[in-house]
């Protein structure tokens, strides 16, 4: 039997799940703009930026969906662009 | 050793016998001195058990289903619209194979507010996936226990059970039992061991979502348990008598029907008076028998047909009602597509509802009806008021 | 199989006489079955509760329409309900009341008539005639033995409770037999 008795499932990581494939536009972030205020990694629904040692927020590509909500709420003009992936 | 004592303390005391870890129950008439006499005994010390306090039925199931989830043998007792109010749960308990067993004092649905007995209430459940067997006496409302434990925690069934027993007429009834000893009920039922449970070190999620690709298979799985139910009601019917010389392996038992005509069915307490009845009309040279149904879920088909093989009439008691199915409930419409295609006359009579006494002339009545071809009725309306 | 049928009202004890004869009767040796009539008990409003003796498994479950026996608890139900309905000839009614009855009787029934609440009030210091009663119908019908009714009464009460009310249904007990 290939199911499981009760529906019962062991759990998974979300981290399993490279969601960065469903993109259809990339946020590229501009690092001279930025005025390092930290909301896109605050708001980002993946969870995916992150800031370095530099004090650099980076987007991680193989989870980033491309949902622009980063880009949207940044308050430096142009630091964030989405910019149509090449496939 | 018999003793004579009421119905709901001896199922109390089986229930305490069978060392359940957690019990978790809201009181409702009439299944309140159940769960009174049990918590009694916690608060004793008579019996080692979680008893959660809990603010609805809702609540006292789903306590139920996370403690039974967590590898706990589960207790609890309801009736009537307390069982509706788990009506939700009752399906998730079932789909996640999780063998609760819980005992339901037979109670009418409302409205209009009744307090008094017959077997909507688990009937109106016959689909949610829980065993349902039904019991006579107060003796074998009190065995119905054991053997529902053992077979709900079979690992070839984990399904839930409830162990139905009429409101009032039993749960309120002082009459003989034998309750056996605690050595004997560890003899026959052996500790729970689950098998899958909650645990934080080697985590797992149960009752996960099925996608359309899946969802079906689910439900089948759960009518395959029910099919192998039937061998394990029988099996642990059979090694119950051996231990206590109580026999409970038929899922249907017949009484003087071997040379009978007429055949009445029916579930519960009410089988009691039918046999009375029958040995007055049996006196009176009529050929009457009884075939009473001890497990309605899973339901007996094959075991009926045979049963009611020679007979040329039946007349099925229910005392529920399928609202809409002109004046069908839910044992006769069954027992008809058992005996679809055998040329078998049956009729069904709604009886019984609220409360409303049923006596041996009763019995008769129906038995002179079924016999002159007049059925699919309510039996002993009041026209007077409608 | 014989069978009794308690009228009382609610709050004097009906279920109780009806549990505790029941249990009596066992211990003397019959096979004995006691049911309310599952009404909403409402103190004062008329009650049924309802005892079978047999020498057999007991396995009729309807309610008792033609009794061998009635207690009535309190005479005044007689003017409401229709105590005697369906009793069997040669039945006793044991009925509490300082008077006579004087409404009709079904012919060949027997009545008993005691003063319980007298008794009750003695003994116990309430009006609460069920123990009582039960003493009388030990004595009037034979179906239970005092000592199992005594028995009975002190699985049922503790302490001076249980003395008081085995007094008083000994005291009934002796009333009616020393006029039988």
């Amino acid at each position: 039997m290939v199911l499981n008795i009760g529906c019962a499932a062991r759990p998974g990581k979300a981290g399993d799940n490279k969601t960065g494939s469903w993109r259809v536009f990339k946020p590229v972030f501009n690092q001279e703009l930025c005025k390092k205020c930290g909301l896109c990694a605050l708001l980002c629904p993946e969870g995916c930026v992150t800031v370095n040692d530099e004090e650099e927020y980076i987007p991680d590509y193989d989870y980033c969906k491309g949902c622009g909500l980063c880009a949207e709420e940044c308050p430096a003009d142009g630091a964030i662009d989405m910019v149509q992936e090449e496939k | 050793m018999l003793k004579i004592t009421e119905g709901s303390h001896a199922v109390a005391e089986a229930v305490k016998f069978c060392r359940p870890e957690v019990i978790a129950a809201y009181p409702i008439t009439p299944q309140t001195h159940i769960v009174e006499a049990l918590a009694e005994m916690v608060a004793n010390c008579e019996l080692d058990s979680e008893y959660i306090c809990v603010e609805s039925e809702f609540s006292a199931l789903s306590a139920c289903l996370g403690a039974s989830a967590a590898g706990s043998r589960v207790y609890s007792a309801t009736s009537s619209q307390g069982l509706a109010l788990m009506f939700e749960v009752c399906f998730n308990v079932a789909g996640m194979r999780l063998p609760v067993v819980m005992s339901i004092a037979n109670r009418s649905l409302g409205a209009p507010l009744s307090i008094w007995n017959d077997q909507q209430d688990s009937i109106s459940l016959r689909d949610s996936g829980w065993m349902q067997v039904y019991a006579e006496d107060n003796q074998e409302a009190t065995d119905l226990h054991f053997i529902a434990y053992k077979v709900a925690e079979d690992h070839d069934i984990l399904l839930p059970a409830f162990v139905c027993f009429d409101g009032f007429i039993l749960s309120h009834t002082y009459e003989p039992v034998d309750v056996p000893a605690q050595e004997e009920v560890d003899a026959y039922l052996p500790s729970f061991k689950p098998y899958q449970r909650l645990d934080a070190a080697d985590p797992i999620s149960m009752g996960m979502y099925a996608t359309p690709d899946y969802y079906m298979e689910f439900r089948y799985e759960i009518s395959r348990a029910m099919e192998r139910a039937k061998e394990a009601l029988k099996r642990a019917g059979r090694e119950f008598d051996e231990e206590f010389g109580r026999d409970y392996s038929a899922p249907v038992e017949g009484y003087r029907l071997e040379d009978a005509d007429t055949a009445i069915v029916a579930l519960g307490s009410i089988c009691g008076t039918v046999k009375d009845a029958i040995d007055e009309m049996r006196g009176s040279g009529r050929k009457v028998g009884l075939l009473k149904i001890r497990s309605f879920r899973p339901f007996p088909d094959k075991e009926i047909l045979k049963a009611l093989d020679d007979v040329s009439t039946v007349a099925v008691l229910d005392k529920n009602v399928s609202l809409g199915s002109g004046a069908g409930g839910a044992l006769g419409l069954e027992v008809k597509d058992a005996l679809y295609g055998s040329g078998i006359e049956v009729k069904d009579y709604i009886t019984g509802l609220g409360g409303r006494d049923v006596r041996k002339r009763d019995i008769a009545n129906i038995t002179d009806l079924a016999e002159s071809g007049k059925g699919d009725m309510y039996y002993g309306l009041r026209e007077e008021v409608l | 199989m014989r069978e009794l049928r308690i009228h009382g009202r609610g709050g004097q004890g009906s279920v109780t006489a009806a549990e505790l004869i029941a249990v009596a009767a066992f211990e003397s040796g019959v096979y004995s079955q006691a049911f309310p009539a599952f009404g909403v008990e409402r103190r004062g409003a008329p009650v049924q509760a309802f005892v079978r003796f047999s020498d057999h498994m007991i396995r009729l479950r309807s309610q008792i329409y033609e009794p061998d026996y009635i207690l009535v608890q309190d005479s005044t139900l007689i003017r409401d309900v229709d105590v005697f309905n369906g009793m069997k000839e040669g039945g006793i009614a044991i009925i509490n009341t300082e008077r006579e009855i004087d409404s009709e009787v079904p012919a060949g029934v027997k009545v008993i008539t005691l003063d319980a609440t007298s008794i009750a009030l003695e003994v116990l210091g309430l009006p609460i005639t069920n123990t009582t009663l039960m003493g009388a119908f030990a004595a009037a019908t034979g179906e239970i033995e005092l000592q199992a009714l005594e028995h009975a009464l002190s699985g049922r009460f503790s302490g001076e409770l249980a003395d008081k009310n085995i007094k008083a249904a000994r005291r009934a007990f002796d009333l009616v037999r020393g006029g039988a």
